[in-house]
């Protein structure tokens, strides 16, 4: 001690009131904490799983996982590994997540801007929306969603029959769906056409792309002005439908009830519709705001501004206001995205095969709780930070661009 | 307040001094990150022996943490009448719960000092694994992997079962080759879920599981009718049963799909407090064999019979051989009763569920109920 001080200049004040000092030795008391923390923790940790003879690792994900998944996106057998298992339910989380977030986006966009609506009733509609929605629990919403309104649809026997070959019940929504038509040959495996009628698809999205770039080029030359998504879209439709209809690349099968359930066409279980619908409007409500606080945060001058130059309605909206909202937008967005796919492990509770759902299974068929909930832990930071990173970089696109 | 701080920051500074060996921390960032690699790599080495272990270290007990804390901390199911039920005034009732007591008896005389734990099938090994609680009694199917890679230690069975299809009487299904295409409610995380998958795949028909977490949601999901059968444990789809809107309307197949002895865990490697657990239902076991109840054990206190006088404690030293009183038996027998008074009490003919004793009758009778010798 005595050493300290005599390193301390006589104008100085004493160590204890120094502010660098003190602001280093706050660092390092933290660091000590939080390393103090972190070591106990996995001292216990270990000593524990010691005691029990156990031993971290994953070797028994390559074991067969023998239970089935109602759910499955990619070919799964009981047979298949753990690993297999924990794909799949990696993959219906992906597909939940995906969907939810691209639903959650329309919805609130289309709320945003109603709240801002200048029809008195529209507004209040959608303020009352935001209110509910964002003020609920989630796990309250996906129970009422589950219980309260998909599992009191009529039973699977007495399903209501929609125009179109369309069913639903509570097994869930089925409706006629394409599927490959095998065509067979002389030799060797059927074929199909999937993959030639996807190439016509392919190559007519390139050339509309094509076509929609000089006519770009054209109009930002000359101002002449032409409907150019229209005729994207149609090159894309047109060359699409003709090729269904030459190359006939699938049937049509249509659902039928056999003595359980449908067969043939496809079917949108409960589970998964009730847990869409829940992140959807749960989420929505949140971008709904975030949509709003973005327009209210452009002053009124631009508006004013993009009417002088003679702008329409909807011109306004897409050139001028929308691409300066959509930087207030985008960032608390991502941390809506990001939660939406988080949000999805509640799917736990009203049976769909996710990540967490398949994971919990695994984890209680093994008993290896470390290293499951481990994976766990980093499958959804994986799934998280490739959404950030991927909305950072569109952020970055649509940021002011500072000279 | 400045006092404090002071003091705070002398402790801070001692720390870091102890931790580079002496050697003068001069506030220079250098030395500063030095003395901090230095404290965080001798960190895990002087923290491990302190570190509280959930579990037991060579040669102490749970047995030793539970008498000291002078309660038992119980799991069970807590949403399966019969077995382990959460009764309206918080208390547990069941067949379950009753062995929980029946330990509690043997180490503290006291059919109170439990605490129960409702646990999820999910949450349940975790629990036992981390020790957040000391025994199991949640109709527990034993098997082979439980009882080594999951670093369970299975006491003896309570109660024989097999698992079995519920289904609606209206479907008409006679035997599980009706059932191909079905969908069917399951709870995650059973060995329920593991026997329907092997069954179904030895007769070549297909199933769609719907696979929940919760106990409620499973049977909730099947009274609304999403999906065509529900499969458990037989004991407990003649509970459930009961609590369905329309009983009768309800059909269990004849259909065995496994066998599923169920009985109470404890974490692996701690034979004194397994020994407890082991003997308390063994106890219950030889008291029904005996003939002796909680009504007639005072009478039997006073047998020359040198089989009951050895498993009341009035000779040898059995008790305090598994860390125990040696009046354990008496005890349980008197404040619990024997296996049959807690069978009839929770699942006897006068309970809605009116189970037959079947393979869970005593040895005696032509059932799977036996206990080793108590000497």
């Amino acid at each position: 001690m005595s050493q300290q001080v005599a390193t301390v200049s006589h104008q100085a004040p004493p160590f204890w009131r120094d502010l660098r000092f003190l602001s280093i030795a706050g660092q390092v008391l933290f660091v000590l904490i939080v390393a103090l923390i972190a070591g106990t923790l996995y001292a216990n940790v270990t000593s524990g799983m010691a005691s029990l003879g156990m031993n971290a690792g994953y070797g028994f994900m390559g074991l067969a996982a023998g239970f089935e998944i109602s759910q499955t996106p990619i070919p799964y057998n009981p047979i298949d590994s753990y690993w297999r298992a924990f794909q799949v339910g990696v993959i219906n989380t992906i597909l939940v997540s995906l969907v939810g977030i691209a639903l959650a986006t329309i919805l609130g966009i289309v709320v945003g801007v109603a709240q801002l609506s200048t029809n008195w009733l529209v507004a209040r509609l959608a303020r009352t929306y935001v209110a509910i929605f964002r003020n609920i629990p989630l796990l309250l919403q996906l129970f009422f969603w589950y219980f309260g309104v998909f599992q009191q649809l009529p039973v699977v026997r007495e399903s209501i029959a929609l125009p179109g070959a369309i069913y639903l019940s509570s097994r869930g929504l089925a409706f006629p769906w394409l599927e490959p038509r095998l065509i067979q040959q002389p030799a060797g495996e059927p074929t199909s056409n999937v993959m030639l009628w996807l190439t016509v698809v392919l190559a007519s999205i390139v050339v509309a792309g094509a076509a929609w770039y000089v006519l770009k080029v054209r109009q930002d030359r000359t101002g002449a002005q032409s409907p150019r998504f229209l005729i994207a879209a149609l090159i894309i439709a047109a060359s699409g439908v003709l090729g269904l209809m030459v190359l006939q690349p699938f049937v049509l099968t249509v659902p039928e009830f056999q003595r359980f359930n449908f067969q043939g066409g496809q079917r949108i279980s409960i589970e998964y519709a009730a847990l869409l619908l829940g992140l959807t409007t749960y989420t929505g409500a949140f971008i709904a705001e975030h949509v709003r606080a973005g327009i209210q945060g452009i002053p009124k001058g631009q508006n004013e501004a993009a009417r002088a130059v003679g702008l329409k309605g909807g011109q306004m909206m897409r050139l001028v206001i929308l691409p300066q909202a959509l930087r207030i937008i985008i960032p608390p967005t991502t941390n809506e995205y990001l939660n939406l796919t988080k949000n999805s492990s509640l799917a736990i509770a009203i049976a769909y095969p996710d990540l967490f759902n398949v994971s919990r299974t695994i984890l209680n068929q093994t008993g290896q709780a470390v290293s499951v909930i481990g994976l766990i832990m980093v499958s959804y930071l994986t799934i998280s930070l490739v959404t950030s990173l991927l909305m950072n970089l569109y952020n970055r696109r649509v940021r002011l661009v500072e000279r | 307040m400045k006092r404090i701080t002071f003091a705070a920051l002398t402790a801070v500074l001692l720390l870091m001094l102890a931790a580079c060996g002496g050697q003068a921390a001069a506030p220079d960032p250098a030395a500063i990150q030095e003395a901090v690699d230095a404290t965080v790599a001798a960190m895990p080495a002087p923290e491990a022996p302190a570190a509280e272990a959930p579990a037991a270290q060579a040669g102490e007990s749970r047995l030793d943490t539970i008498l000291a804390r002078g309660n038992l901390i119980c799991g069970v199911n807590g949403g399966l009448a019969g077995f382990s039920n959460l009764e309206p005034d918080g208390s547990y009732s069941g067949f379950d719960a009753d062995f929980c007591r029946a330990v509690a008896v043997a180490l503290f005389n006291d059919p109170e000092a439990v605490e129960f734990v409702p646990l999820s099938t999910q949450e349940r090994f975790t629990a036992v694994q981390a020790g957040t609680v000391d025994v199991l009694f949640r109709n527990t199917t034993w098997t082979l992997s439980r009882d080594s890679s999951v670093f369970m230690d299975f006491g003896p069975t309570t109660f024989y079962d097999g698992q079995a299809i519920m289904t609606t009487v209206d479907l008409d299904i006679a035997e599980l080759e009706g059932l191909d295409a079905a969908t069917i409610c399951v709870q995650s995380g059973t060995t329920t879920e593991l026997n329907l998958t092997d069954q179904f795949r030895a007769r070549g028909i297909n199933f769609e599981p719907l696979v929940f977490e919760d106990i409620d949601a499973t049977y909730t999901a099947y009274n609304e009718g999403s999906c065509d059968a529900v499969t458990s444990d037989r004991s407990q789809l003649v509970a459930r049963r009961t609590t369905l809107a329309d009983p009768d309307a309800h059909v269990i197949l004849d259909t065995v799909l496994s066998k599923e002895p169920l009985g109470p865990a404890v974490a692996q490697n701690d034979s004194r407090w397994s020994d407890v657990v082991e003997w308390t239902v063994y106890a219950t076991i030889q008291a029904e064999e005996l003939g002796i109840n909680s009504a007639n054990i005072q009478e039997f206190l006073e047998s020359e019979n040198p089989e009951v006088r050895r498993l009341l404690g009035a000779e040898g030293d059995l008790g305090v051989g598994v860390g125990l009183d040696n009046a354990f038996a008496v005890n349980i027998i008197s404040s619990v009763g024997n296996y049959g008074e807690i069978y009839n009490r929770n699942l006897g003919p006068d309970t809605p569920f009116n189970l037959e004793r079947g393979q869970n009758a005593l040895w005696t009778e032509g059932g799977l109920m036996y206990a080793p010798p108590f000497r």
